[in-house]
C-alpha cells in the first residue's frame, strides 16, 4: 500500500531506501501514536472509575464516624409530671445539664439553652421521655442518657465547618463552637463507628437518619421482582429457544424482547403508573408495585441471558436424551435446564443487581415519599435505596450530603456483593465443552 | 388474609392430592404408560391450577369490581359534591372500611349517615366478594378432582397431559413479554390522547414555548399553561450531543485497544473495571454530577471569566461569570462518562466479530498494526459500530436520574453547553411526582412526552439492532 505514495522520480536505489526508511519511521510513528491514544482512552475510562468511587468514599466515609455526648439529667419531680410524661420539655432539661457541665447557668430568655439545643440532637429528650414513660420511678432521680450531636456539630468537628468562615455565614456562632472545643475539651464527647447509620430509617434530622428502612425496602421490592421475572423469564426463554417453531410469531415475540431491553426506564414508570396504579390499584409507593414494575423491566435480561445459557448446552446432550426415550420437556427441565442453569443464575443476579440501582421508574410509582421506619409489609409505603440516596441528595442541609454519599457507599456494597455473588456462580459452577 | 389462608389450602390440597394419586398409580404396579409421579401432577393441576388462578385473578382485580359496584349507586348527598371531593368521599369509604386512615375531612349533615351507609356497603362487598370468590375456587377444585382423578387408569397418557398444561405455562410466559410491550404502548397512547383532546398534537411537537403550569381554580389568575415540546427536545439534543462527544471517542478507542492490542493480562484487568462504571446505578452519576463536577466545572468557568473582565473578552468575562451549576455540559459529560463502558463493551463485541483472516491478510501485505485497524478492521465492522452508537444514543435519550439531578428546569432552544436546559426524561419527573391529577394537561403532558421519548428510542433501536443482526450474518 506503499507503492502508490511513494515518489516517481526514484532513481538510485540509495535514494529509493532513503525513501522507504523515512516513510516506514513515519509509520512506525503513525503506529505508536495510534496505540497510546486507545493507551489514554482505557486511562481516562478508567481514572472516571477512580474518581468517582474515590470522591464518593471521601465524601461520605465521615458519616461512619459519630460524635456522642453523656450527661446526667437530672429528672425534676416538679418538672416532669408522672401523669403526663410527654407534658415535660426534656431537651431542656438536657441543655442545662450540657449548660452545668460547661459552668454556665441559662439566661432568664432561655437564649444559652436555646443555643445549646442547636448542639445537642433532640433524640437525648426522646430516650428520656422513653425512659420515663416505661419506668416512672426514674421521676426525681439523676439519670445519664448518651446520644448523638446535631449534624452540624458532628461538621464541626469533622472540620467541614470551619471558625475562619465569618460568623454570619455559618449555621453556629463563635459562642457555640467555643462551648463544642470546651465540651471535647472537658472529654464529653466520644467518637466511636456510626451503627444508627446502619439500624435506623430516615428521619428529617440528618444525625438520626440512617438507611435501615431504605434497605428493608430494597430487600422486598427484590423478592418480589426475583419471584416474578426469574421464573417467567427462565420458562418462556426455555420455550422460545427449544420448543417453539420458527415461524413469524416466534419472531415477532424475539424482536419485541430485544427491544424491550433497551427501551428506557422511566417508560416502565408510566407503565406501572398507568396500569399498575391507576387501573389495577396497586398500592401506591408499596414494594409490590415497585417489584412489578422491576420484574418488567427486568424480564428481558432474564431472557436473553437464559437464551445464551441454553444455546452454550450442546445438542449432542439433547440428542442423547431423547435417543433414550425422554420426552422433549424431560429433556430440557431433566438434562438441558440444569446443565444451563449457572448460567441462567448469573444473568439473574446480575438483572437484579440493575433492579437494584434503578431509580428512575420509581419515582413514577410514588416511591419517593418520606417514608420513617421500616416497611410494614409489601403493600406499605417504602422507600429504596438509590430513591433514598435522590431523596436526601435534594435536601438543602449539609450534613445530608454526606449521609447521600454514605448511602451511596450501602448500595455499591450491595451491588459488588451481588455481583461478586455472579462471578463466583459463573467461576464455579460454569463447564465448558 | 381470608384469600391467604384459602390460597394455602388449596395449595395443600393440591398437594394431597399428587400424593394420593401417585398411590395410586404405584399401586397399580408396573405396566401404566406415564410415570407415577406424572400421574400425581397431573391430578395436582386439575385441582389446583384452575383454582388458584381464580383466586390470583379475584386477589389482582376484585378490588376493581368492588369499586364499581360500591360507586354503581350514588346517594343524592354524594352526588351533589363536585367530582374531586366525591372521590375523597370513597376514598375514605375504603379507608374507614379497610380500617386504614381517612382524609381529615369532616362529614356533616345527611352526609354523615351516607358515608356510614356506604362502609357498611364497602365492608358487606369486600366479605361477599371475598367469599364468592373462595366459593367459587372451593367448587372448581373439587369438581377437577373429580374429573382428574376419575380419569387416572394403567393406559392413561397421563405425562403427555402433564407437559400439555406445561406447554401453555411457557407461551403464557413468553407472552408477558408481548404483554408488556402492548400495555406500554396502550398506557401511553391512551394516557396521551387525553392529553392530545387539551392540546393539539402538532402544538405540542412543533410548540416553542413550554410552561406547564396551569391555573388550579378557574377564577386564578394565570396562563393556561403552554405545551410545545420544542426546547425539550433542544435541550435532550444538546445534552445528548455532549454526551456522545465524550462517550464515542473514549468508548471506541478503548475498545480498539482491548481488542487489537490488549494483551490477556490487560484484557482481565480493565474489563471487570469497565463493567463495574456500567454497573454503577445511575443515581451515583447523578449524585457525583451535582455535587461535583458541577461546582468544579462552574468554578472553572467563573474563575476564567473573572480573569476575562475588562480585557478585550469583557462581555464573555461577564458572561461566563454568572454561569449556573445545571450546565448543560455538566450532565452531558458526566453522561458520557456513563457512556464509555456501554460503547466500548458493544465495539468491542463487533470488532471481535470481524474475522482474523481480514486481520492476516492486511499485515501479511505489510500493513502495520494501526493501518490494519483504520483502513481493515473498522471500515469492516463500520455498520455495527454505527449501530453501538445509536444504541447509545436512545440511552443517552433515555436516560433519567443524571439529568434530573445536575441539569435544570427551564426550557430553553439553545445549543450553549454553558447554559441550563431542560430534558424529555426531567420533565415526565417533574410533572409526575409529588401529587397528581389525572384530568389536568399538566400531569398527562408527562405521558405525551413518554410516548414520544419511547417512539424515538423504539425508531433508534429498532435501526440498531437490525444493523447489528445483518452484520452479524454477513460475517457468521
Amino acid at each position: 500500500m506503499t507503492d502508490a505514495t511513494l515518489p516517481a522520480a526514484t532513481r538510485s536505489p540509495d535514494a529509493l531506501k532513503r525513501a522507504v526508511e523515512a516513510r516506514l519511521k513515519q509509520r512506525y510513528a503513525q503506529e505508536m501514536r495510534f496505540r497510546l491514544y486507545g493507551r489514554i482512552a482505557i486511562i481516562i475510562a478508567l481514572s472516571f472509575l477512580v474518581l468517582l468511587v474515590g470522591r464518593i468514599v471521601l465524601q461520605g466515609y465521615s458519616t461512619f464516624i459519630d460524635y456522642r455526648i453523656s450527661v446526667p439529667v437530672h429528672l425534676d419531680a416538679s418538672r416532669v409530671d408522672r401523669n403526663d410524661p410527654a407534658g415535660a420539655n426534656y431537651d431542656l432539661m438536657v441543655a442545662e445539664a450540657i449548660l452545668a457541665k460547661l459552668g454556665e447557668k441559662d439566661d432568664e430568655v432561655g437564649e444559652a439553652s436555646s443555643k445549646v439545643m442547636q448542639l445537642m440532637s433532640n433524640d437525648l429528650g426522646f430516650q428520656l421521655l422513653k425512659m420515663v414513660r416505661e419506668d416512672p420511678s426514674v421521676i426525681g432521680k439523676t439519670i445519664t442518657v448518651t446520644g448523638p450531636m446535631r449534624a452540624d456539630s458532628a461538621l464541626y468537628y469533622k472540620g467541614e465547618i470551619k471558625r475562619s468562615t465569618p460568623q454570619d455565614s455559618r449555621k453556629l456562632d463563635d459562642q457555640q463552637l467555643g462551648w463544642l472545643d470546651e465540651l471535647k475539651a472537658a472529654g464529653a464527647i466520644r467518637t466511636g463507628f456510626n451503627i444508627g447509620f446502619l439500624t435506623r430509617s430516615d428521619s428529617t434530622e440528618p444525625e438520626q437518619a440512617g438507611v435501615l428502612g431504605a434497605v428493608v425496602g430494597s430487600a422486598m421490592m427484590l423478592i418480589i421482582t426475583a419471584l416474578l421475572a426469574v421464573p417467567i423469564g427462565v420458562l418462556a426463554a426455555t420455550y422460545l429457544e427449544e420448543f417453539a417453531p420458527k415461524n413469524r410469531w416466534t419472531d415477532l415475540i424475539e424482536v419485541n424482547i430485544n427491544n424491550l431491553a433497551a427501551v428506557p426506564s422511566i417508560v416502565y414508570g408510566l407503565l406501572g403508573l398507568a396500569v399498575f396504579i391507576n387501573w389495577l390499584n396497586v398500592p401506591r409507593s408499596s414494594p409490590l408495585v415497585g417489584g412489578l414494575v422491576m420484574a418488567l423491566m427486568a424480564l428481558p435480561t432474564v431472557i436473553i441471558a437464559t437464551r445464551s445459557a441454553l444455546k452454550a448446552v450442546p445438542p449432542s446432550i439433547r440428542e442423547a436424551a431423547l435417543g433414550v426415550g425422554a420426552s422433549r420437556t424431560q429433556t430440557v427441565f431433566h438434562h438441558v435446564l440444569p446443565l444451563a442453569m449457572p448460567g441462567v443464575m448469573t444473568g439473574a443476579i446480575l438483572s437484579l443487581a440493575h433492579a437494584l440501582g434503578e431509580t428512575a421508574p420509581l419515582l413514577m410509582i410514588g416511591m419517593v415519599s418520606f417514608v420513617p421506619g421500616v416497611p410494614e409489609g409489601f403493600t406499605g409505603a417504602a422507600t429504596v435505596l438509590p430513591v433514598q440516596v435522590f431523596i436526601w441528595e435534594n435536601a438543602s442541609e449539609r450534613a445530608f450530603h454526606e449521609r447521600t454519599a454514605a448511602a451511596i457507599l450501602v448500595l455499591l456494597v450491595f451491588m459488588i456483593v451481588m455481583n461478586l455473588a455472579a462471578i463466583l456462580v459463573r467461576r464455579r459452577f460454569e463447564r465448558r465443552w | 388474609m381470608f384469600t391467604w389462608v384459602a390460597l394455602l389450602t388449596l395449595v395443600l390440597f393440591s398437594g394431597t392430592t399428587y400424593a394420593m394419586a401417585r398411590r395410586k398409580a404405584l399401586a397399580q404396579g408396573r405396566g401404566s404408560h406415564s410415570l407415577p409421579g406424572y400421574h400425581g401432577a397431573f391430578a395436582a393441576l386439575w385441582v389446583g391450577a384452575p383454582a388458584i388462578l381464580l383466586l390470583l385473578l379475584s386477589m389482582a382485580f376484585g378490588g376493581r369490581l368492588e369499586t364499581a359496584a360500591l360507586r354503581a349507586e350514588t346517594p343524592p348527598a354524594v352526588a351533589a359534591l363536585d367530582a374531586q371531593q366525591r372521590d375523597v368521599f370513597y376514598n375514605d369509604v375504603h379507608a374507614i372500611a379497610r380500617g386504614g386512615q381517612p382524609s381529615e375531612t369532616v362529614y356533616d349533615g345527611a352526609l354523615k349517615p351516607a358515608l356510614e351507609a356506604k362502609v357498611a356497603q364497602a365492608r358487606a362487598l369486600t366479605r361477599g366478594f371475598q367469599i364468592g370468590a373462595v366459593g367459587l375456587a372451593a367448587a372448581l377444585a373439587f369438581a377437577g378432582l373429580g374429573l382428574g382423578y376419575r380419569r387416572l387408569n394403567p393406559q392413561f397418557r397421563a405425562r403427555n397431559r402433564v407437559e400439555g398444561w406445561i406447554a401453555g405455562l411457557f407461551i403464557a410466559c413468553s407472552v408477558v413479554a408481548v404483554l408488556t410491550t402492548i400495555g406500554i404502548v396502550a398506557s401511553l397512547v391512551w394516557e396521551s390522547s387525553r392529553f392530545f383532546q387539551a392540546v393539539p398534537p402538532l402544538e405540542f411537537l412543533f410548540g416553542t414555548q413550554w410552561d406547564p403550569q396551569i391555573a388550579m381554580r378557574a377564577d386564578q389568575y394565570a396562563s393556561s399553561g403552554a405545551f410545545g415540546a420544542v426546547p425539550l427536545f433542544a435541550g435532550t439534543f444538546l445534552i445528548m450531543l455532549i454526551a456522545m462527544a465524550v462517550a464515542a471517542p473514549i468508548g471506541l478507542y478503548s475498545a480498539i485497544y482491548l481488542s487489537e492490542y490488549a494483551g490477556r493480562t490487560t484484557r482481565a484487568v480493565v474489563k471487570p473495571m469497565l463493567e463495574i462504571l456500567a454497573g454503577v446505578p445511575t443515581v451515583v452519576y447523578g449524585f457525583f454530577a451535582a455535587l461535583t463536577v458541577g461546582p468544579l466545572f462552574r468554578g472553572f468557568f467563573n474563575a476564567v471569566g473573572a480573569e476575562l473582565v475588562g480585557g478585550p473578552f469583557n462581555g464573555l468575562g461577564l458572561y461566563l461569570g454568572q454561569v449556573q451549576n445545571q450546565m448543560a455540559l455538566v450532565a452531558g459529560a458526566v453522561m458520557g462518562i456513563m457512556l464509555i463502558p456501554f460503547v466500548s463493551s458493544l465495539s468491542d463485541d463487533i470488532l471481535n466479530a470481524v474475522p482474523q483472516s481480514l486481520r492476516d491478510g492486511s499485515l501479511a501485505m505489510g500493513a502495520t498494526r494501526s493501518e490494519t485497524v483504520k483502513r481493515v478492521v473498522v471500515p469492516a465492522a463500520l455498520p455495527g459500530i454505527v449501530a453501538a452508537l445509536l444504541l447509545a444514543v436512545s440511552r443517552a435519550v433515555g436516560e433519567t436520574m443524571i439529568v434530573t439531578m445536575a441539569a435544570g428546569l427551564q426550557a430553553k432552544t439553545t445549543l450553549n453547553p454553558l447554559d441550563t436546559v431542560t430534558t424529555v426524561t426531567v420533565q415526565i419527573v417533574t410533572l409526575l411526582t409529588g401529587d397528581q391529577e389525572f384530568d389536568s394537561p399538566k400531569t398527562l403532558s408527562a405521558f405525551g412526552l413518554g410516548l414520544t421519548l419511547f417512539g424515538v428510542t423504539l425508531v433508534l433501536n429498532i435501526i440498531a439492532l437490525r444493523i447489528v443482526q445483518r452484520f452479524r450474518e454477513q460475517y457468521d
